[in-house]
């Protein structure tokens, strides 16, 4: 045995160990401090009337009830309009797309529209709906919303139903199911976790996205639950507080940011032990 | 050979997987209500054989199968023969089993709602039927509405078979059904194939040469897509006329 060489590869060892350890603590650095800033500034601005109170003018008292009643209708209208598309698209990838070019052109857009600026569908949803209708509206944001869920769901659809064994499809095709029940009935449900883990990652993306929203919903002050009309959303109202000269907008501010990083963590986390779920069946 | 009557009937069957030439010019019978073994080394086509008898090859791209299989009259590799009926009649239990993710019961009926409208007390009499004659009935007739991946390997398979024969097919199809099994299992599945004969068709695939002279009437031996020898068990394993034959099951290749 060669102790000089072993020695060698322990001194490496040691050498990457250390530098991969320097870079996760890099990492993590700046992700507790983000997070230490976030409820340092964010929890004293937490208080009944966040929930309870709509955005304030400048100098009075006030909350966020309005903002987040808004980003809670339209993510969940994005989310609505976004997910059955993107598990039907998902669905015809996996299971239909075995033969011609559709499939393959279809993924390859998708992939483009995963990774697109989310800038660019605020503005393209600004171009052809805003402009026509002439005015912004919740409508709009949760479109904007939704053309960023779509290829969320249908890449994780699509990866969560590949992972489907094909002895399954087999089995129930050698029963004499159509494939559309084999679909519907068997491969679908066995992924079923799976792709609930990908509509949980989607909501969360769509969560705290401004820019779609800049263009699309704008704001509101006030109370609204008309879909129809400007709407006061999370994401926009931080923006606007957080760049404002006032000291209270700023405390609103944090708060509203603390709010949606809570959620998103959260729901990831729920997306974590839903993937595990899967795997453990 | 002659007394019994032939349920399909395999006439010049020549099968590619893209440009390679899987099966040669197969010609076989199998006879009704009797179990049929295909053996031979692997890739020597047994189970692409045992797959176009319920035209599961068509699930994928690029595969094409040339030739005649009769059944009933109908050749059933004509392309106005509805597929899903086809495998409605002909059922398959696979290597591994293959237990949707649904209740014991559910994976069950899954077969027989798809052609049959049946009562709820007319289904729950079927369930236990396909149950009783899978030999499983005993062991969950308390927990039918528990998922199917809580059994043990051995009690799948014999689900997947109760499954398969649930919705009374007139052929059952077993792919090496035991060879992912402990052997008590195995010895169960066995006992099944015997009992089973009575009323169905059987081919089966198997690695293991004991097996198929336990459990079958008739034995293909089959070597690189060609069918070398077919007649009945106890001639195939006690003379066989090639020497191919003799030598693979004895052993000396393989």
């Amino acid at each position: 045995m060669d102790h000089n060489l072993y020695r060698q590869r322990r001194v490496v060892n040691s050498i990457n160990m250390v530098m991969s350890m320097l870079a996760v603590g890099f990492g993590l650095f700046w992700l507790v401090w983000i997070l230490w800033t976030l409820f340092s500034y964010g929890l004293g601005g937490i208080n009944l009337s966040v929930f309870t109170q709509s955005t304030p003018p400048p100098g009075s008292t006030g909350g966020l009830a309005n903002a987040i009643y808004g980003s809670l209708l339209m993510t969940l209208f994005g989310t609505l309009i976004g997910t059955p598309i993107g598990i039907l698209a998902g669905v015809y990838l996996a299971e239909f797309g075995e033969r011609g070019w559709l499939a393959p052109a279809t993924r390859f857009i998708n992939d483009i529209l995963l990774s697109a600026p989310s800038i660019v569908i605020g503005l393209f949803v600004y171009e052809i709906y805003v402009i026509s209708v002439g005015h912004f509206s919740g409508w709009a944001g949760a479109l904007a919303l939704a053309i960023i869920v779509v290829p969320v769901v249908v890449r994780t659809t699509e990866n969560m139903l590949r992972l489907v064994p094909n002895t399954l499809r087999e089995a129930a095709a050698a029963l004499g199911a159509p494939q559309w029940k084999v679909v519907m009935m068997v491969t679908l449900r066995a992924s079923k976790a799976g792709v609930l883990t990908g509509i949980l990652l989607a909501v969360a993306r769509i969560s705290g996205e401004t820019a779609p929203l800049l263009f699309t919903a704008l704001n509101n002050q006030f109370w609204s639950s008309n879909m129809n009309q400007p709407m006061a959303n999370l994401p926009v109202v931080i923006f606007q507080f957080a760049m404002s000269p006032y000291e209270d907008w700023h405390a609103l501010a944090w708060a509203g940011a603390l709010l949606i990083t809570v959620s998103v963590l959260g729901l990831n986390v729920l997306a974590r032990w839903l993937g595990k779920q899967n795997n453990s069946q | 050979m002659t007394t019994d009557t032939t349920k399909l009937q395999v006439k010049d069957l020549n099968f590619y997987y893209g440009g390679f030439h899987a099966l040669k010019n197969i010609n076989l019978s199998i006879a009704s209500k009797k179990v049929t073994a295909f053996i031979g080394p692997s890739g020597c086509g047994k189970s692409t054989l045992l797959r176009i008898f319920n035209r599961m090859y068509e699930l994928y791209p690029g595969l094409r199968a040339e030739g005649q299989i009769v059944m009933d009259g109908k050749n059933i590799l004509d392309k106005d023969v509805d597929i899903n009926l086809l495998r409605a009649k002909v059922g398959m239990v696979f290597q591994k089993p293959t237990p949707f993710p649904m209740s014991i019961y559910d994976n069950v009926t899954f077969g027989v709602k798809l052609y049959e409208k049946l009562s709820k007390s007319e289904m729950d009499d079927r369930v236990e039927w396909a149950l009783r004659k899978a030999a499983l009935w005993e062991e969950v007739k308390d927990k039918l509405k528990q998922s199917g991946h809580s059994l043990s390997g051995g009690q799948q398979q014999r689900l997947c078979i109760a499954r398969a024969v649930a919705s009374k097919p007139e052929v059952l199809l077993l792919d090496e059904p035991t060879s992912a099994l402990d052997p008590i299992s195995t010895a169960q599945i066995e006992e099944l194939v015997n009992e089973l004969k009575e009323n169905y068709t059987i081919a089966i695939v198997t690695h293991n040469m004991q097996q198929a002279a336990r459990v079958s009437d008739y034995t293909a031996y089959m070597y690189l897509g060609d069918l070398i020898e077919f007649g009945d068990t106890d001639t195939i394993f006690t003379a066989p006329k090639q020497k191919a034959t003799e030598d693979y099951i004895t052993g000396k290749f393989g």
